[in-house]
């Protein structure tokens, strides 16, 4: 009982983690064609921010949070502006300036912080014992704001100009052009929003987590492969991939021998098998095509 | 003796008409006699294992331009070719005891099977999805390689392999040789019928297929040719290094090729080479600010592509040369008319 507990416990945390991560990715992805590399340098860094605010310089852990996000918002948006907008009509080279800021970024970090180990507290201390299984408040706090904010999310999209804007620059970027919406305005707009989702994942998450200037590239490939499987621009297909493998990885960690080595390997063979199947994605929205 | 006075001669004329003419070309010979040259010049232990090194990431480099150049077939995933031709070649050598001259192929045989096997999930994909599916195929292995301590020495890979050749020089000769032919041999391939079909498939897969190509046949060859060259120099890596570690199969690493290949201009084969051999003794020369090292990498390359975005000798090559309007011929820059027909150049 323990056991099952402790895989829900832990499938739900990396699955919102998840679906935080790929709904941002996917935003930009639809909106701009860009295929973000740096999106999770951008949650390293944001965490980095936390970890400097709150240690360094003494904020409480909600203002350092609140300061990480902005920051690393405008942040985006900056490298946006200077290092993607102006090769944006080159897909490749679009690819590997988003690899290089990544890079960049991580080596910042490491000049900063070097490369050891750091830990944040916890913004909530405490837990609680459901079944004989500690379950800490910040792994509830960290599932319940994940949700709330896709909530937000959600909300802006389908209810405000500027989510209808995003959505129709989306299905058709040069009809949405042609409506009156100012394309590059709502690309830096979704690069933002996207930037920002990221930033506040690595808020939520850094307490459960252990911060070095390497952990973007996990979280990539889990990312990727939750968009891949729920299908690019669909967040719909995000939010359900996402949960897809975060519970395979907590199957897999919990149940197989050598978990911890395999669990990538397993819930990336998921996804390739689910394409075996539906080269789309579960719930792949079909771009129209550019030839 | 007349037979080879003429060989000498049509020699002559073909250096003097044909590649003289034009600076790419007179840079290419220059790249070829340097390499094969420079033991001459110096014997320095540390520039010649950088030089090796470098051409045996070019050969990687010049593989994946290959596969994702040319046939647009997003290939992210690249170090998993890398990996296992690196580890074929480092299990049969050690356990198999076959030398190097054997194990290398075989092990890029490997790497060929590897991609036949990628190929098929693979080829229903296109752009982005592709791209981030190849992603997860290195990662997949690299799991089952943490998995299997016993056959593939888990972290710390295979170690205690052969030496490539006895001495430094020799092994050298063979890296750059072979780095020198194989890229020769690809870019062959990719001027030859089925390098045009390949360019076909990268613009128009629909209409090539209906041309009545079996482009899933092409996309398959494209996938097993890049394959086997990369299994190729991750051999030779196995070798050199005498380790095969995890790190030939990390996402950096095929983050890495993918650098390097767009950095120089992709569709080329000499982009990416040449990308290598500028970026990659760069990489040794930071050692100095060894902290800053990476960070600088990246700035380079952000900076470059700012500027060109086509990549950076693709740039060159259309600043220095002009394509005749009227016989696509190729001209230098400085020239009014083309050499061949004549007509203005603009």
């Amino acid at each position: 009982m323990g056991l099952i507990l402790n895989i829900i416990i832990s499938g739900l945390i990396s699955g919102s983690v998840y679906a935080l991560l790929a709904i941002g990715f996917s935003l930009i992805f639809g909106v701009a064609r860009i295929v973000n590399i740096a999106h999770t340098a951008f949650y390293m860094v944001a965490a980095y921010c936390i970890y400097f605010a709150t240690h360094k310089m003494g904020f409480h852990p909600i203002g350092g949070m609140v300061a990480a996000v902005v920051l690393v918002t405008l942040l985006g948006m900056i490298c946006y502006k200077i290092f993607i907008n102006p090769i944006r009509e080159h897909e490749g080279a679009v690819l590997i300036a988003t690899i290089a800021l990544a890079m960049a970024l991580q080596e910042i970090m490491v000049l900063k912080f070097t490369g050891t180990y750091l830990s944040v507290p916890s913004l909530v201390k405490g837990y609680l014992i459901i079944l004989g299984v500690k379950v800490f408040y910040q792994q509830l706090l960290t599932f319940c704001m994940a949700l709330l904010v896709m909530a937000v999310l959600l909300v802006l999209l389908m209810r405000t100009k500027l989510g209808l804007a995003i959505r129709s620059t989306a299905q058709d970027r040069e009809m949405a052009n042609l409506m009156g919406i100012n394309e590059a305005r709502v690309a830096m707009m979704t690069m933002g929003i996207s930037v920002g989702l990221a930033a506040f994942t690595g808020a939520v998450v850094v307490p459960l987590t252990i911060l070095e200037p390497h952990m973007w590239m996990g979280p990539l490939i889990m990312m990727m492969a939750v968009v891949i499987l729920g299908g690019l621009g669909s967040i719909k297909g995000s939010f359900l991939g996402a949960y897809i493998l975060g519970f395979a990885e907590a199957l897999v960690v919990f149940l197989a021998p050598m978990g911890a080595f395999l669990k990538g390997s397993v819930a990336l063979s998921i996804m390739i098998l689910v394409l075996l199947i539906r080269p789309e994605g579960l719930f792949g929205v079909s771009f129209e095509e550019e030839r | 003796m007349g037979l080879i006075l003429f060989y000498v001669k049509k020699l002559f004329t073909v250096l003097k008409n044909e590649v003289l003419v034009l600076p790419s070309r007179v840079v290419v010979i220059i790249f070829f006699i340097f390499l094969l040259l420079l033991p001459l010049l110096t014997e320095d232990p540390y520039i010649l294992r950088i030089f090796t090194l470098t051409s045996i990431f070019a050969i990687l480099a010049a593989s994946w331009d290959l596969l994702s150049g040319f046939t647009g077939q997003m290939n992210f995933g690249h170090a998993l070719f890398f990996g296992v031709g690196a580890y074929g070649a480092a299990l049969l050598n050690k356990h198999g005891g076959i030398p190097p001259w054997g194990s290398i192929p075989l092990g890029a045989l490997g790497a060929v099977l590897s991609g036949l096997i990628i190929g098929i999930p693979c080829l229903r994909l296109r752009g982005t999805y592709l791209a981030l599916t190849t992603l997860a195929f290195p990662i997949i292995l690299m799991g089952i390689v943490f998995a299997l301590p016993d056959l593939t020495g888990g972290e710390l890979g295979i170690s205690g392999i052969a030496r490539l050749a006895v001495s430094r020089v020799n092994s050298y000769y063979i890296a750059t040789v072979l780095m020198l032919g194989l890229c020769t041999i690809m870019w062959k391939i990719t001027d030859s019928n089925t390098g045009i079909i390949f360019h076909a498939i990268r613009e128009d897969e629909l209409a090539v297929r209906s041309a009545g190509i079996n482009t899933t046949r092409y996309k398959l060859l494209a996938f097993s040719l890049s394959g086997f060259f990369a299994g190729i120099s991750g051999g030779l890596y196995a070798h050199f290094m005498r380790i095969a570690g995890p790190s030939t199969l990390e996402v950096s690493m095929s983050f890495t090729v993918v650098i390097w290949a767009i950095f120089g201009g992709i569709v080329t084969i000499y982009g990416p080479v040449g990308a290598v051999f500028v970026l990659f003794p760069l990489l040794e020369f930071l050692r100095f600010w060894q902290e800053l090292r990476t960070l600088m990498f990246a700035v380079v390359v952000l900076l470059i592509l700012l500027y060109m975005p086509d990549g950076l000798f693709r740039w060159l090559r259309d600043k220095t040369e002009k394509e005749c309007p009227r016989c696509k011929i190729r001209n230098i820059a400085t020239r009014e008319t083309c050499r061949v027909c004549t007509a203005p150049l603009d």
